[in-house]
């Protein structure tokens, strides 16, 4: 095109990134990559390999090596053989590896933005500008962390041997998510990176060869899910934290059940982007080209889910349109495009299948009026409007640059369609009324809410899910008690049970069921006899009944001021009084006193913006109690959970149920409400499947040995949080179980 | 669109004959500054113009420059080298080796005080290219209103066809719209067949929501094109500010039909702010705004960087500013 065309059109022509380096690069690597194991490049054990795509060309790139049982231990016992020195390195030196690697990649900066460009297919512009700054600010930041363990978290010692897996959609940068914590608090790491997206993990171990990090500190094995599944089945692994799809969550889960491992996941959203008719309407929609248009979509936090003011909707939806019609689909190596390619064909049809899907079922569709590129693998950016909840592409993860439109009535209403999900991993929301914002904000279940901006990401902020999307946080201090063991409680057992036990009466007693406020009758309409006395046989219509009650209590208590909350609870610490048990009062007294003191706090990110944490509850908690400590360890854990907003459904000990029993009578005659503390006695057998496999029940607690693998392994349904506890707890990881960390970015400035 | 088709399009544009005040309009107006920003910091991350692009782009970069002087101490002599330069603002030698004489480039207009209108349209005859004046009080907008409107219709009548009003910042600071309107309106009415661009005095304004209002009255009020700056505020033209203007000027099209234009001055200095502003125009309000007739750029340094730039696509060598004609 001779100059004065472009003149009079005025096109943007092409803007290549050079590649060169990065090729060069697998070329003297002959483009075939071992395993990093032990601080230098093996070749697979058993020599199987397969090959890498670039998803805009889909020529090869390279072969890598298919890790096996072989690789998988190799890795494991380097990583064990490492622990002990790396750990005992202290907390300064491991700080400045850290600090080395994110020197390092920052020198390399573009080597590796390039790569993943390649590899991946999303723009060189994001990866660049994104990506890369985030991986480096993710070591830096915790490279802090590991010199201030000591102080920061003191006692604190480092859980293992981590096994790490994570996606394709930001390879480096959930390798950064994982590899920085683990490292700064003294643990080793056997991480696998998504089979199609290896290259930079490679670059990576290259760095961590570079530096002199340690041999097995960083170990990394590619290979596919099957390479995945042996590290999460390999016994030398102490944790496994693993960042991709609900699906594959759900199967981790249950693999480590009752093997004693430390997990966190972080899942799939279907997030929601709440544009109010009181927003600056133009930078909601540009906003949405973030959420939803960034990497392809294939983002677990998109925001996937537009739900706009029925006031503005026709107003939004048009400049939407508008807007999709200025994006530029290509070569990710183009500095002047804005969606890449799609990672491989089996996701491009999937997001076909699923738009068709979406067609069927009534939505309108649009899709800007030019083409993609024919060769590699593209998908334009696609708006289904008129979508209704109930239709299939409201409720999945789609995981490309489609984005679903419904409309709501008032704010209300927009809460409920926004947490009409399983999932709750981010949202959005649009309104320059801070009242709106605040209010919304609190009711979104979802760890992260970003205000009147979108996909927002800091290594000071931590970022993880309600509900299906996970559990754990990768990021800020929340996201260090991931990778770290905190030291024993010391408090004492109990011997007040005892005292209740022998409590004699001349007249028979009656114990039933304490459900909803009131004591019930069990449903089986049978009685156990345990010590001589007759206790209800709860049954899984019980649960169900208590489930129930938790639930419909569960908003309205949470909604009582933390100073309400331990007004109650100091009350109840007073009646206990009447049973003549010092340390079950005083374990309630503490409670009480700690209702108002889970402060969150306000994280300094590189912004100007207000990036505040808030503890909130879980929601509805079961606790199935041990025998041990029949008294204080039902106590301590059922008042930690209620003092901080969250509804009980606790199966009393079974072998001692009297203690619980008899609280009853101090629970009716205290100022909770009613169905926020449920106590059912009975078979553990008999209950606790069906609390573990309840879908409205938010987290189980297991301190009873004989249903623990069973109680993590029916979590998966819903993947509610599960703790295994034994012995005394510490009224501080008491609490932390019982709340869940929110983060509300507000981005501010007039 | 062919580029028949725009043509045709860009030779109709219908003047903004303005709307009745629109109050509710003006109240529904919100602006968000964070958001604003990351916009405006990531839209030149986001377009890159290179080689032959990017010397075509500058090019029309320079056509659409509104060559400036408005000095206390401007004299006939430095107005007449002004004007010589916008008629021949590259070196023919370049132009060739570009492959770029035909466009025929020059810039948008010459822009000066009412003192200078005069001397410059002499010096511009037969050239096509139009004199823009200064009035209105300008740079303060606060002299007599009945002067003002005189200034206007002197300037009008001493051969300017652009007329560069200030508006009355205290109508935007104290939200008193029907005066703003009022107050541009008479403007409109003075300007008669000269166009009016409408400096906002964006530095002066406060907040970005005020930058918004105040733009959607002028628009309203019948400006043809609404501009950031004097040149002359501690603060000048800055992308969050365009993004916000331009905006105003997507919605007032949408609502109204009539496009208006836009013109961002003072502290446009670089080639690479040139093509910023290009790629805001092109990626916020389409491809008519990255033409003279709807886009300025206020400058008096700019071509002179421009030039350096077009000297590197033609040999490959970094230039300097001794190397190229100076105004």
């Amino acid at each position: 095109m001779s100059i004065l065309e472009i003149y009079e059109e005025m096109s943007y022509g092409t803007a290549p990134e050079g590649a060169e380096v990065a090729q060069k690069w697998l070329g003297d690597h002959g483009r075939t990559f071992g395993h990093f194991i032990g601080g230098r490049f093996v070749l697979a054990a058993e020599g199987k390999s397969f090959e890498t795509l670039s998803p805009s060309t889909a020529k090869v790139l390279a072969t890598l090596a298919q890790g096996t049982a072989q690789d998988v231990d190799a890795a494991v016992s380097a990583a064990s053989v490492a622990r002990q020195t790396w750990w005992e390195l202290g907390g300064y030196p491991r700080g400045k590896f850290l600090y080395a690697i994110a020197r390092q990649i920052q020198k390399h900066a573009r080597l590796f933005a390039v790569l993943e460009s390649l590899d991946n297919g999303k723009p060189i512009r994001e990866t660049r500008d994104l990506d890369i700054p985030l991986v480096v600010r993710h070591f830096y930041h915790h490279a802090g962390w590991a010199d201030a363990m000591e102080t920061e978290l003191p006692g604190g010692t480092p859980v293992g041997v981590c096994g790490q897996i994570i996606p394709w959609n930001f390879p480096l940068l959930m390798l950064a998510w994982k590899v920085a914590p683990a490292l700064a608090m003294g643990n080793t790491v056997v991480l696998k990176p998504a089979e199609f997206t290896s290259l930079t993990a490679l670059l990576f171990a290259e760095i961590c060869d570079h530096v002199g990090l340690p041999p097995g500190v960083v170990n990394i094995v590619t290979g596919d899910g099957e390479t995945g599944r042996l590290i999460v089945d390999h016994p030398g692994v102490d944790k496994i934290a693993f960042t991709g799809s609900t699906e594959v969550g759900r199967i981790i889960r249950k693999a480590t059940a009752g093997t004693g491992k430390k997990l966190s996941l972080e899942l799939g959203g279907k997030s929601p982007y709440i544009i109010f008719e009181d927003s600056d309407i133009d930078s909601a929609v540009e906003g949405l080209v973030d959420a939803i248009w960034f990497n392809q979509g294939q983002v677990c936090c998109a925001g996937s889910r537009l739900l706009i003011q029925e006031s503005v909707a026709d107003r939004v939806l048009a400049k939407v349109k508008a807007r999709m019609g200025k994006l530029r689909v290509g070569d990710p190596l183009d500095k002047s495009i804005d969606i890449g390619a799609i990672v491989a064909p089996v996701q491009l049809e999937r997001i076909a299948a699923l738009v068709k899907q979406g067609v069927d079922e009534g939505a309108d569709m649009f899709q800007p009026a030019w083409n993609c590129p024919s060769e590699g693998w593209f998908y334009p950016p696609t708006l289904l409007s008129n979508v209704s909840p109930s239709a299939t592409v409201a409720q999945v993860e789609i995981f490309g640059p489609v984005l679903v439109a419904m409309t709501f009535r008032t704010h209300k209403e927009a809460v409920e369609l926004a947490n009409n999900t399983p999932y709750g991993l981010a949202a959005s929301i649009w309104t320059e009324s801070v009242n709106l914002a605040h209010d919304v904000a609190s009711k979104l279940k979802a760890g992260t809410v970003w205000v009147n901006s979108t996909n927002l990401f800091d290594a000071a902020s931590g970022f993880g899910g309600f509900r299906e999307s996970g559990y754990g946080r990768e990021g800020g201090k929340e996201g260090l008690v991931e990778y770290v063991r905190h030291p024993k409680s010391t408090r004492l057992g109990d011997d007040e049970s005892a005292k209740i036990a022998a409590l004699s009466h001349s007249i028979d007693r009656t114990h039933k069921l304490y459900v909803g406020g009131k004591q019930a009758r069990p449903d089986s309409g049978y009685s156990l006899t345990i010590n001589g006395q007759e206790f209800g046989r709860g049954n899984r219509k019980d649960v169900r009944n208590a489930v129930e009650a938790a639930r419909s209590a569960q908003s309205g208590w949470a909604a009582n001021s933390s100073h309400g909350r331990a007004q109650v609870m100091f009350y109840l610490a007073e009646n206990l009084q009447t049973l003549g048990t010092e340390s079950a009062v005083q374990s309630v007294f503490s409670v009480a006193s700690r209702c108002d003191k889970m402060d969150g706090s306000a994280h300094s990110v590189p912004m100007r913006a207000l990036c505040y944490t808030v503890n909130e509850p879980v929601g509805v908690i079961g606790i199935v109690c041990g025998d041990e400590r029949p008294l204080n360890e039902f106590l301590e854990l059922a008042c930690g959970a209620i003092a901080m907003g969250n509804t009980v459904v606790v199966v009393a000990s079974e072998a001692n149920p009297l203690p619980a029993v008899e609280i009853y009578r101090i629970l009716e005659t205290s100022d909770i409400p009613s169905g926020v503390f449920n106590i059912l006695t009975g078979l553990r057998k008999e209950m606790v499947p069906t609390l573990a496999e309840h879908e409205d029940v938010d987290a189980v607690w297991c301190f009873s040995p004989d249903v623990a693998t069973e109680v993590e392994r029916m979590s998966v349904s819903n993947l509610k949080q599960t703790w295994i506890g034994s012995g005394p707890q510490d009224i501080k990881t008491i609490l932390g179980h019982a709340t869940q960390v929110k983060n509300v970015w507000v981005p501010y400035g007039e | 669109m062919s580029v028949q088709d725009l043509h045709g399009l860009l030779n109709n544009i219908q003047r903004n004959p303005g709307i009745p005040l629109d109050l509710d309009w003006v109240d529904s107006i919100r602006i968000n500054r964070s958001a604003v920003e990351r916009r405006a910091a990531t839209l030149p991350a986001r377009r890159s113009v290179k080689k032959k692009n990017q010397v075509a782009w500058l090019l029309r970069a320079i056509s659409c420059i509104d060559l400036t002087t408005l000095g206390g101490d401007d004299t006939p002599g430095n107005v007449q080298r002004l004007c010589a330069k916008a008629k021949r603002p590259v070196r023919s030698d370049l132009l060739e080796t570009l492959g770029a004489e035909s466009i025929g480039v020059r810039v948008g207009a010459v822009c000066v005080y009412h003192a200078m209108v005069s001397t410059a349209v002499k010096a511009l005859a037969g050239s096509g290219i139009p004199v823009a004046a200064v009035a209105a009080g300008f740079p303060h907008g606060l002299s007599p209103f009945q002067q003002r409107v005189d200034e206007i219709k002197a300037s009008v009548a001493a051969g300017a066809s652009e007329i560069d009003i200030v508006i009355t910042r205290a109508h935007v600071l104290t939200h008193d719209w029907r005066a703003l309107y009022d107050e541009i309106a008479a403007f409109r009415e003075a300007c008669g067949e000269a166009h009016l661009k409408t400096i906002l005095a964006t530095g002066e304004l406060g907040t970005l929501t005020n930058v918004g209002k105040a733009s959607a009255v002028a628009m309203m009020a019948g400006a043809d094109f609404i501009k950031t700056s004097t040149g002359k505020e501690s603060v000048n033209a800055t992308l969050p500010v365009g993004l916000v203007m331009v905006r105003q000027i997507r919605d007032y099209e949408a609502q109204t039909g009539f496009k208006v234009g836009y013109k961002p001055a003072g502290g446009i200095r670089t080639a690479k702010q040139s093509l910023d502003w290009l790629i805001l125009m092109k990626e916020e309000l389409g491809d008519a705004w990255v033409r003279n007739e709807l886009f300025r750029i206020g400058a008096s340094s700019l071509l002179s960087d421009i030039e350096r730039q077009l000297d590197h696509a033609a040999t490959g060598h970094y230039s300097a500013y001794n190397r190229h004609p100076m105004p």
